[in-house]
């Protein structure tokens, strides 16, 4: 490239050349986006094509039922949200906790080498893995049953990969300066942290929760391997209870033969984007008002 | 071994039926006692809409009576059933002897009682007007492991060479064992070149998009999806027989009609929540059954079949091999006889 480079800069003729290899990769990159918003659009249109007429009031606050006209999604979508704020208290301090530890604190050897390379690699596990390792440990291992509990602590195992890497690289992205000057004026190292460390990567480390919940919200196959249930008529009370949740709901009404159920699973889908989507602007909400802050410094 | 006894099972219980059962034995009647608790019923997704209608209706007249439904699989219900998780089991086929023996193996009893029947459908596309019907032999070539069939000319030479396209249920389903037990002749073994899904309507959408397919999956999902596919009538050597809810029920499409069970745990049986549940179930059966889109039993066997839950008889009566038949119906005569 750089000859090519240096002998187009010389000779005009290979310089229209170059302008049109330009023009061509710019061109498909293009239309790489365009595609992946296309695929979208064409989803997203089916989707709403199929599921607008499901939606109402009735259908969020009436419980499943075997009568089409009368099911509703609120077991499930009660479920949803009781699994993600009970992933997200467990995550989040064990997330930020590990990554702390991992950046600030730990000695860079072998072993924090070793278990940096397997929290890597766990991100990459299938989620079906996240499901049975769920079923043996809380399930029957810690005898939670298939309670909420077990739910939300079998999708905190499958986010944290994801939020221990984005936090660590939120507090990597902090200048060197900022710990330096901290520690220079007689700080410990956990001041550091706490008072200057921590508040700058918090932004960063938003985002990475964001993405770990969104993947949680729609996960299926972990949550059907440790047997949370297709139908239920009545709200979880507390972390201990059965539940049901949006994408088993979705599943379960999308494999009937009736065609009137397809178009519930599909107003289930629009429901869940909904919730995906405020979880989304809350966090961002969160990510803003922190950046403010760290400005105002 | 078990082959046979899939086929005699229709028999077996029509027979039994003959007996005539006396009344419902499940008018419980107390609805003044509240019942509460929670009943854990899993197992088979085939077997899940009844089981949800039944938990719907159940809970309506008993409100603190929680019955979540979960839908594991019929071998992923047993797997929890025998290890406790689990009250009430759905199955699309009777236990297996491995599974008998995993529930023994932790203490577990069981109750066995079929609620409905269901008939695997073989279906074409909407434009073959070629398939009259296919006799089970001929199945049987068509889906054995390694079989030669590639067009539907190497079935009946008369028939065009377009080549056959092959869906069915994929390997973790009931109705898989059931198919590949009744038509190949031993449970699990089929061509490998088929396209599989859990997904039955997967299935009906392939079938419905390809000229040369053969499929089959649920009768209910045939059902709702007449304009684009055709049943196959099966001839099993009484004459081509097309699906319909009356060969069903009566067995006359047997060996393609199959029941559906529950299976209750013994000692779960005696919280009365549990026995006033399936009590429930036996008893509001013939309504609840056809609104889901399967074939209940007739009323006299569904007496029959809340007898024997009354009396609490456990065991399957499809062990044991072929004879099995045989041995349901003196269990069904005797459970009349003593009434």
């Amino acid at each position: 490239m750089v000859s090519a480079g240096i002998v187009g800069a010389k000779a005009t003729g290979l310089g229209v050349w170059r302008t049109v290899r330009e023009r061509t990769f710019v061109i498909a990159c293009m239309f790489a986006t365009l595609f992946a918003l296309f695929a979208l659009v064409v989803l997203f249109y089916g989707i709403v094509r199929d599921g607008w007429g499901a939606l109402s009031w009735d259908f969020i606050t009436n419980f499943p039922s075997r009568r089409a006209a009368k099911a509703g999604i609120y077991s499930a979508l009660v479920g949803t949200l009781w699994l993600m704020g009970l992933t997200t208290v467990v995550t989040v301090p064990l997330g930020v906790g590990a990554a702390v530890y991992l950046e600030e604190f730990a000695p860079k050897n072998r072993l924090t080498a070793f278990i940096q390379l397997n929290i890597s690699n766990l991100a990459g596990v299938p989620s079906i893995v996240y499901g049975l390792l769920g079923l043996t440990i809380f399930v029957r291992g810690l005898q939670l049953e298939r309670s909420l509990a077990a739910g939300a602590l079998t999708l905190s195992l499958l986010i944290l990969p994801v939020v221990i890497t984005a936090a660590q690289e939120a507090l990597r992205a902090v200048p060197r300066a900022y710990r330096e000057a901290s520690l220079a004026i007689g700080a410990t190292t956990w001041e550091t942290v706490r008072d200057h460390v921590l508040p700058q990567a918090v932004p960063s480390i938003i985002t990475g929760i964001i993405l770990g919940l969104s993947r949680a919200i729609g996960e299926t196959a972990p949550l059907i391997t440790i047997g949370a249930f297709a139908f239920v008529t009545f709200l979880p009370s507390g972390p201990m209870d059965k539940f049901t949740a949006l994408p088993i709901q979705i599943f379960d009404w999308a494999s009937r033969p009736q065609a009137a159920f397809h178009e519930l699973a599909a107003g289930g889908i629009l429901v869940l984007m909904a919730v995906l989507l405020l979880f989304n602007s809350l966090a961002i909400g969160l990510r803003l008002y922190a950046e403010r802050k760290i400005i105002r410094l | 071994m078990k082959g046979s006894s899939v086929g005699v099972f229709a028999l077996a219980i029509a027979v039994a039926g003959c007996g005539g059962g006396s009344g419902s034995a499940s008018e419980n009647g107390s609805a003044a006692e509240a019942l509460s608790g929670e009943i854990v019923v899993d197992g088979s997704s085939t077997v899940l809409p009844i089981s949800e209608a039944m938990s719907e209706e159940f809970t309506a007249e008993h409100p603190d009576v929680r019955v979540p439904v979960a839908a594991s699989g019929t071998g992923g219900g047993f797997k929890k059933f025998a290890n406790k998780e689990v009250d009430v089991s759905d199955a699309s086929r009777p236990i297996k002897e491995s599974e008998v023996e995993a529930c023994a193996a932790n203490g577990v009893e069981f109750i066995e009682l079929p609620v409905a029947f269901d008939g695997l459908t073989l279906a074409v596309n909407a434009q073959n007007d070629w398939v009259d019907h296919l006799t089970l032999a001929e199945l049987k070539a068509i889906w054995e492991p390694n079989s030669q069939v590639r067009y539907w000319s190497d079935v009946r030479p008369s028939w065009p060479k377009i080549e056959i396209k092959l869906y069915g249920a994929g390997h973790d389903s009931g109705t898989f064992d059931y198919f590949t037990e009744a038509v190949v002749g031993s449970e699990g073994s089929i061509r490998s070149d088929y396209t599989g899904s859990e997904d039955d309507n997967t299935l009906v959408q392939g079938v419905a998009g390809d000229k040369g397919a053969l499929g089959f999956f649920g009768f209910n999902y045939y059902v709702e999806n007449k304009d684009k596919i055709r049943a196959v009538p099966i001839d099993a050597g009484r004459g081509p027989i097309v699906p319909s809810e009356e060969t069903i029920r009566s067995g006359e499409y047997s060996p393609l009609s199959r029941p559906l069970f529950i299976y209750v745990r013994r000692d779960a049986a005696d919280r009365p929540e549990v026995a006033a549940f399936v009590e429930f179930y036996l008893s509001n059966a013939v309504e609840i059954v056809p609104e889901t889109g399967y074939v209940p039993l007739t009323a006299e066997i569904y007496d029959l079949v809340a007898a024997r839950f009354k009396k609490r008889t456990t065991g399957s009566v499809f062990q044991g091999g072929s004879q099995v038949g045989m041995k349901f119906e003196e269990i069904l005569s005797k459970e009349t006889g003593e009434q």
